[in-house]
């Protein structure tokens, strides 16, 4: 009798196994659907970046990427970036505390709200800076008065950049903060820590993959932006030009292989950008395993 | 006033006129952490963009009414509605096998393969535009296939749908997955051993369970599709009538100094922006409470 019932179950366990996935053909069929798919539409365009830049050889490519346009192209890419992802951590920062610690009316409002540059069209987000700034905008007459330039010039680059990486930070650390709870906060605040003391030493620790992540993130966004700045730059070249604009103009003239040298600094950068997110997942999911664990002993 | 009906207990309204606009808390820095994110939000997002609607509205109305309604608006509304959603179907299908293959099987390099998926994420639109257009070129590696055959890919709609799923597809595969990982086989145990075939346990049981989260990730692969530009602009060609889309339109009337009527196509595409990211919400609220998270 008991032969049988453990026959039984080894039997309709090995079934059940079964049950819980697909036949061989199925299975391989559909691994190598999604690779092909995979290769030509993102591994294809990354190779041929490369492919393409280093077509005429590596002088030509040296050449393109520290001929004085392209060096101040990326310079100019370097400020903007180094200009609005600090903005947008301080904001990120201070939205995601009063979301994620307190409770208030309209709260869910707030969390919709900060995601609508993610919904509204790049080319939209430098139009309206255009109204505001540019020589027939609201504020045009008074900054051509005062002499003061904003579009075609740095500073709407940055407000451009500014508007497109707005919601990265703050879209990271909402879920995270709420995650963590507010006890060890009203902990340090009780046992008479000041509020700076608490941010540094309590809640900055405990955000600090998370935070790294979104400015990963936030940076690769504002380095690569393209429609928003092209509104606002006016494509002065060697002046108002960042890296992806300059890869406009260089493509536009036809000069093919300095254009994709240009653009394989970004895919570098891409490349670099994807690294460091899947070592940071790697690095969160092995904490929260080694939190559980040390919870359950 | 309206009169109170049965079903709606009388006890509770005295207790929420009583409840506080924000609950009190020991915690420091909630004044300064809303003002500040407030302030700055106001100032360089959402007070900007009213001031686009109301840039808009200085066109007496029947003017803008023949802004938004041109024969070249309206030809460049057809291409990218249109494109963007083809482009978001290819995603929805691929994504979810995609998904599917990354959290049901098991093959070597699959962790590569997971962090490729957000290439698009990390790629500049405009270095993914010239790689494209490259490629689908008639003389590209793609294109040069398709050129024997006499089919164009750059330069026509088939170009831009190509560049709109590239960007697209990080959406799809990253809201599915987490949602497929959270399934619980058990379910699927007890369809196959009610003799349910496999077909039957995905039809019934597993497709319905990620329905809200492919329609969110459809959602926003079209949501990000209509309004992209970096990626399009070089494999479109842009032709107007033909090949244009609605965002270059608006980059177009910029160049011309037609800022009202630019605001107009603005304010247009700006409300379907807005309608979508609705849509999203409801889209995502519907999927919590089925996963019940």
């Amino acid at each position: 009798m008991a032969g049988v019932v453990s026959n039984l179950s080894t039997s309709s366990a090995k079934r059940v196994q079964g049950a819980t996935t697909e036949v061989p053909w199925i299975r391989y069929s559909l691994i190598i659907i999604s690779l092909v798919f995979l290769a030509l539409f993102l591994i294809m365009p990354l190779i041929i970046v490369f492919v393409e830049a280093f077509r005429k050889g590596a002088g030509v490519y040296f050449a393109a990427i520290t001929e004085p346009a392209a060096a101040h192209a990326i310079k100019l890419t370097l400020i903007a970036a180094g200009i609005a992802v600090p903005l947008n951590v301080i904001f990120g920062l201070a939205a995601s505390w009063a979301i994620a610690k307190f409770q208030f009316r309209g709260k869910q409002l707030a969390i919709t709200l900060i995601d609508v540059p993610f919904a509204v069209s790049p080319v939209i987000a430098g139009l309206i800076y255009m109204l505001l700034f540019g020589a027939q905008g609201l504020f045009g007459p008074y900054l051509m008065d005062h002499d003061i330039r904003i579009m075609f010039a740095v500073p709407g680059i940055v407000l451009a950049t500014v508007f497109i990486t707005f919601p990265f930070i703050a879209r990271e650390l909402i879920p995270l903060m709420q995650e963590q709870g507010k006890e060890q906060e009203e902990a340090a605040i009780t046992l008479g820590a000041s509020g700076w003391k608490m941010f540094f030493r309590v809640t900055l620790p405990s955000i600090k993959w998370g935070l790294l992540y979104g400015i990963i993130l936030c940076n690769a966004r504002a380095m690569g932006e393209f429609g928003a700045v092209s509104v606002v730059s006016g494509k002065i070249r060697g002046q108002t030009t960042t890296m992806p604009l300059h890869i406009e103009i260089l493509y536009n003239e036809y000069h093919q292989a300095a254009a994709f040298a240009v653009a394989s600094l970004l895919a570098l950068l891409a490349l670099v950008t994807l690294v460091l997110k899947s070592g940071l997942e790697w690095q969160a999911a092995r904490e929260h395993e080694l939190a559980v664990r040390s919870a359950q002993t | 006033m309206s009169v109170p009906t049965t079903s709606e207990p009388l006890a509770a309204s005295p207790v929420r006129k009583k409840q506080p606009w924000v609950q009190k808390s020991v915690l420091p820095g909630f004044g300064l952490s809303l003002g500040f994110a407030t302030l700055y939000a106001s100032l360089l997002v959402f007070i900007p963009l009213a001031l686009l609607v109301l840039k808009s509205f200085e066109l007496p109305l029947d003017q803008l009414w023949d802004v938004v309604s041109s024969r070249r608006a309206v030809a460049s509304y057809r291409l990218t509605f249109g494109t963007s959603f083809l482009a978001a179907i290819i995603n929805l299908i691929f994504g979810l096998i995609v998904a599917w293959v990354l959290v049901r099987y098991t093959f070597p390099g699959k962790r590569i393969v997971d962090a490729v998926v957000d290439l698009p994420f990390a790629l500049p639109t405009a270095v993914a535009g010239i790689a494209l257009t490259t490629i689908y070129a008639p003389n590209g590696w793609v294109g040069q296939w398709f050129a024997l055959l006499n089919i164009k890919i750059a330069y026509t709609w088939i170009g831009v749908t190509i560049a709109l799923t590239f960007i697209g597809l990080p959406f799809v595969v990253r809201t599915v997955q987490p949602v497929l990982a959270d399934l619980e086989l058990e379910v699927e145990e007890a369809s196959a051993s009610l003799g349910a075939s496999r077909w039957q346990t995905f039809k019934y049981i597993i497709f319905p369970a990620l329905l809200p989260s492919l329609l969110t990730g459809f959602a926003l692969s079209f949501a990000r599709a209509i309004g992209e530009y970096g990626s399009v602009v070089f494999i479109s060609g842009n032709m107007p009538y033909k090949t244009e889309i609605t965002p270059l339109l608006i980059m177009t009337k910029l160049e011309q100094f037609d800022y009202a009527g630019a605001a107009a196509l603005g304010s247009v595409m700006l409300l379907f922006s807005f309608i979508l990211l609705l849509l999203i919400n409801l889209l995502q609220h519907w999927s919590h409470k089925r996963t019940g998270g």
